[in-house]
């Protein structure tokens, strides 16, 4: 596994220094550092209240540390950064967003409004807005949607479209929130190919999830987080099979249950497909 | 227009909590419907709704201003004809409209009936009222315009989705920044509609037996109130989600409206019949 910190190379995209981040009374990190190179899949994992949210809209630009640092491109992300028109719209066309909650993003009246609103926001040409659109549309075969209110969408249908309205300014970095909870499994499963094949592709995609049955696919490095901070960080494989690591995070767990036979007994349950082999250690 | 309500009444049954989950289900459905309305193959729904809002103003204004029944009579029968022709039946109208318009507006332009002074027609047996013709024209026209006005607005309304309704104000210089709060209305009323229906089917399936007056009023209140601090909650969300893709406090929105042939036709038509209207009183 890695450590977080050295001298920024020329293709970081985010190095997040030190930073602490509260709610009121509450903090939500505390002290985290860490630095996510052009490119890369990341995975942030951690429990509920791990902190990974608050560190994705940071990672946006939508709040801003209270102590510590964060430089984006070589620059200083703070709230400077955005008094001006041309530097708020430089990183809102290189960084895209798509919120756990698929009602919170869709905010337009139709799909077709919802793909058109960050295009439309950063002042494209209005004869390729609609170019983009159509591509969009297309591209995620959602055009018989286009005139449908978002309301009238199946749960998987709006993350397909918040998806969409999110990659129609095509954004260098893609940061995803809890993207496959409360889909169902052919729904879950179009969205885990679409982040597969990011691979390569050389848009960084940085996915905050506790969901470790999907992780292989769509990450090149794991971050765990644990109350506010970074506690690991390694390849998928590497995080998977340490059971310890992930029962500190929060992300395995031992409870009951029966194998075929009346005798019910306890062991690890990481929730993956490895985890018999990955330490699914009987108790 | 009939509006819902959102407590059931009349010959609904079951305790005050299925009333009201019941009638936001109903809310849901009314709305629904009408959105399925506007996308049926209809002469009104294939028309631009810029054409359209500016059709129905028009004949809606020739319709206040008309000083004919006849001319009056006959804008009513035209929009009743652009009903049948675009798939909304007149038991929708009757339901929706002439009904309820009728009883209100009847009740404000009965005394007129009595009280404007003309050439009497007949005495009413008992009370001996005297019914003038002047009352009774006078009671015409205001129920006529209001009955025609209203079953216009209803049909514009009925077939343009919302969506394109609002597009279309843009057409007609409404601001924006107006146009875009009807937008998040319209958008977020329905996912509080969920909300409530889910609090409350939470709440009753916790429940056993009729709930006291003092209760409902307290369950009522408690329920707007999660709700107001939901909306608060989720406000800041949807403007978080807003300014993480450009939104920088100017809201800007995209036409995609193409005036066709059939849509040329309808504005010459509006002219026309307005035309005619304010000619044949003349």
């Amino acid at each position: 596994m890695t450590s977080e910190h050295g001298p920024p190379g020329t293709s970081t995209i985010f190095d997040v220094i030190d930073v602490h981040y509260a709610y009121h009374d509450t903090p939500a990190l505390t002290g985290l550092s860490l630095r996510i190179e052009r490119g890369e899949r990341i995975v942030l994992l951690g429990a509920n209240g791990s902190g990974k949210s608050t560190l994705l809209r940071l990672l946006d630009g939508l709040y801003f540390p209270s102590r510590g640092r964060i430089e984006a491109f070589a620059q200083a992300l703070d709230e400077e950064h955005f008094h001006h028109d041309e530097t708020a719209f430089a990183f809102r066309r290189r960084v895209g967003f798509v919120f756990q909650n698929s009602d919170v993003q869709l905010f337009n009246p139709t799909v077709f409004d919802e793909i058109a609103f960050g295009p439309l926001q950063l002042g494209w040409p209005k004869s390729q807005i609609r170019t983009r659109v159509a591509a969009i549309l297309d591209e995620f075969s959602i055009d018989h949607l286009k005139d449908r209110p978002p309301h009238r969408l199946s749960g998987g249908e709006k993350k397909r479209v918040a998806l969409a309205s999110v990659l129609a300014i095509d954004p260098e970095v893609l940061l995803l929130d809890e993207p496959t909870a409360a889909l169902d499994p052919k729904s879950a499963s179009a969205l885990i190919d679409f982040l597969v094949t990011c691979r390569g592709s050389g848009r960084t995609v940085i996915t905050a999830t506790h969901d470790l049955d999907i992780v292989e696919d769509i990450a090149d490095r794991c971050i765990v987080m644990e109350a506010g901070r970074v506690i690991a960080s390694g390849t998928p494989h590497e995080i998977l099979m340490d059971v310890p690591l992930l029962t500190r995070a929060g992300l395995s767990h031992v409870h009951l249950h029966l194998h075929g036979a009346t005798a019910a007994h306890s062991h690890h349950h990481l929730h993956h497909d490895h985890h018999a082999s990955a330490g699914g250690h009987h108790d | 227009m009939a509006e819902q309500s959102f407590v059931r009444h009349g010959r609904h049954r079951g305790n005050f909590l299925d009333r009201l989950a019941d009638g936001l289900a109903h809310a849901v459905d009314h709305a629904l419907e009408a959105d399925d309305l506007s996308r049926r193959d209809g002469l009104l729904q294939r028309l631009d709704p810029r054409v359209k809002l500016g059709g129905v103003f028009g004949l809606i204004l020739v319709a206040v201003f008309v000083k004919s029944l006849a001319v009056l009579a006959a804008l009513f029968w035209l929009a009743v004809g652009l009903a049948a022709v675009s798939r909304v039946g007149p038991w929708r109208l009757a339901r929706q409209v002439w009904i309820g318009v009728l009883a209100f507006t009847g009740l404000i332009a009965l005394p007129a009936v009595f009280l404007v002074p003309g050439d009497v027609l007949f005495n009413l047996p008992v009370l001996s009222w005297p019914v003038t013709l002047q009352g009774v024209r006078s009671a015409a026209f205001l129920l006529g315009r209001s009955e025609t006005a209203a079953t216009y607005a209803l049909l514009l309304v009925l077939t343009t989705s919302w969506p394109h309704l609002l597009k279309a104000m843009r057409a007609f210089r409404v601001p924006t920044v107006l146009i875009v709060i009807f937008g998040l209305t319209h958008r977020y009323v329905f996912v509080f509609l969920r909300v409530a229906t889910q609090m409350l089917e939470a709440r009753r399936s916790r429940l056993v037996g009729p709930l006291a007056p003092r209760d409902r009023r307290r369950l009522a209140t408690a329920t707007a109130g999660v709700l107001l601090t939901r909306a608060f909650d989720m406000s800041t969300e949807v403007h978080l989600a807003m300014v993480s893709r450009g939104y920088r406090g100017e809201p800007r929105l995209l036409d995609e409206f193409r005036m066709r042939p059939l849509d040329w036709a309808a504005v010459a038509g509006s002219i026309a019949v307005a035309a005619m209207a304010l000619w044949w009183q003349a």
